[in-house]
């Protein structure tokens, strides 16, 4: 089995509030992250799929088609946008990086058709990322 | 469609520490044929960028595995502020016997973060240059 991973980049904004803490509590929760007018980051997005290489081309998959894919799911939905506002998908989520990448996720997994979605890594920055990985997955070397 | 997920999340900090590879028990030569420069008597020094992951079920409530305003305090307690600027072979206990390998920089450097309290630590990745890195997952034996 060979991995695939391609890589998009998105800016967007955010900040951390839940409506049943205090505001106390949400300062003391989320820290500067709650402040309501909300801050920006540039996401860094690596989308890996597993499968086999189709012997007529010797690819898993397009990556062309990936990419298209990336930017129709991603992209285009949270690519200068405001997460906590504008993306229907983290309606009532707190938009952490590990929301976020479970939201793209479920996005991007019913469109990868050759291969399988294998991994999401998020980066919020270079210092902070979340993966999301299918559970059976955990044996993953 | 989706079945259940995993979700971990990774953190990445830095120290800077000098250490020398050389143990008592073999001879000059052999300290140098088995370490080469790392075995200079002065010791050396890198910048070491440490990945922290811990996994686990995300809190509805506030959308985390771990809140980092428990994770970054208690990484740099354990870890950054016991190692940073310091030389690791007289300065940190654990390697007064064992030398202070990455391998083994990584091994002590899970050991202090398992008890973390409020999410499960899944790996430990070191990076003691760019161009190499050593990962501990607290498994020990031949085959994962």
């Amino acid at each position: 089995m060979i991995r695939v991973t391609r890589k998009i980049e998105f800016s967007a904004a955010h900040f951390y509030h839940n409506p049943n803490f205090s505001e106390e509590e949400n300062r003391r929760v989320f820290g500067k992250c709650a402040n309501l007018k909300g801050h920006g980051h540039n996401y860094v997005l690596e989308v890996t799929v597993a499968g086999e290489p189709d012997p007529e081309t010797g690819m898993v998959l397009d990556l062309k088609e990936l990419k298209a894919i990336l930017r129709r799911e991603v992209g285009d939905r949270m690519d200068h946008r405001h997460l906590n506002h504008e993306v229907p998908e983290l309606a009532g989520q707190i938009p952490t990086c590990e929301n976020i990448a479970a939201v793209i996720w479920r996005l991007l997994e019913p469109k990868i058709t050759k291969g399988k979605l294998d991994r999401v890594r998020l980066y919020e920055s270079p210092d902070l990322f979340a993966d999301i990985t299918a559970e059976t997955n955990g044996a993953r070397v | 469609m989706s079945g259940a997920l995993k979700t971990s999340l990774t953190r990445r900090y830095q120290f800077a520490a000098s250490h020398r590879l050389h143990r008592p028990i073999f001879s000059e030569a052999e300290n140098a044929r088995i370490y080469g420069k790392c075995s200079n008597p002065y010791g050396h020094g890198h910048n070491y960028a440490l990945e922290v992951t811990v996994t686990g079920p995300v809190d509805p409530a506030t959308g985390m595995i771990a809140n980092l305003g428990q994770l970054d305090p208690f990484v740099a307690r354990e870890v950054v502020e016991a190692f940073d600027h310091k030389y690791l072979n007289e300065e940190v206990a654990e390697f007064a016997e064992s030398v202070p390998t990455a391998e083994n920089i990584c091994r002590e450097i899970y050991r202090r973060l398992k008890p973390f309290p409020a999410a499960r630590l899944e790996r430990v990745r070191l990076e003691e240059t760019n161009k190499n890195s050593f990962e501990f997952d607290g498994e020990t034996g031949e085959h994962r």
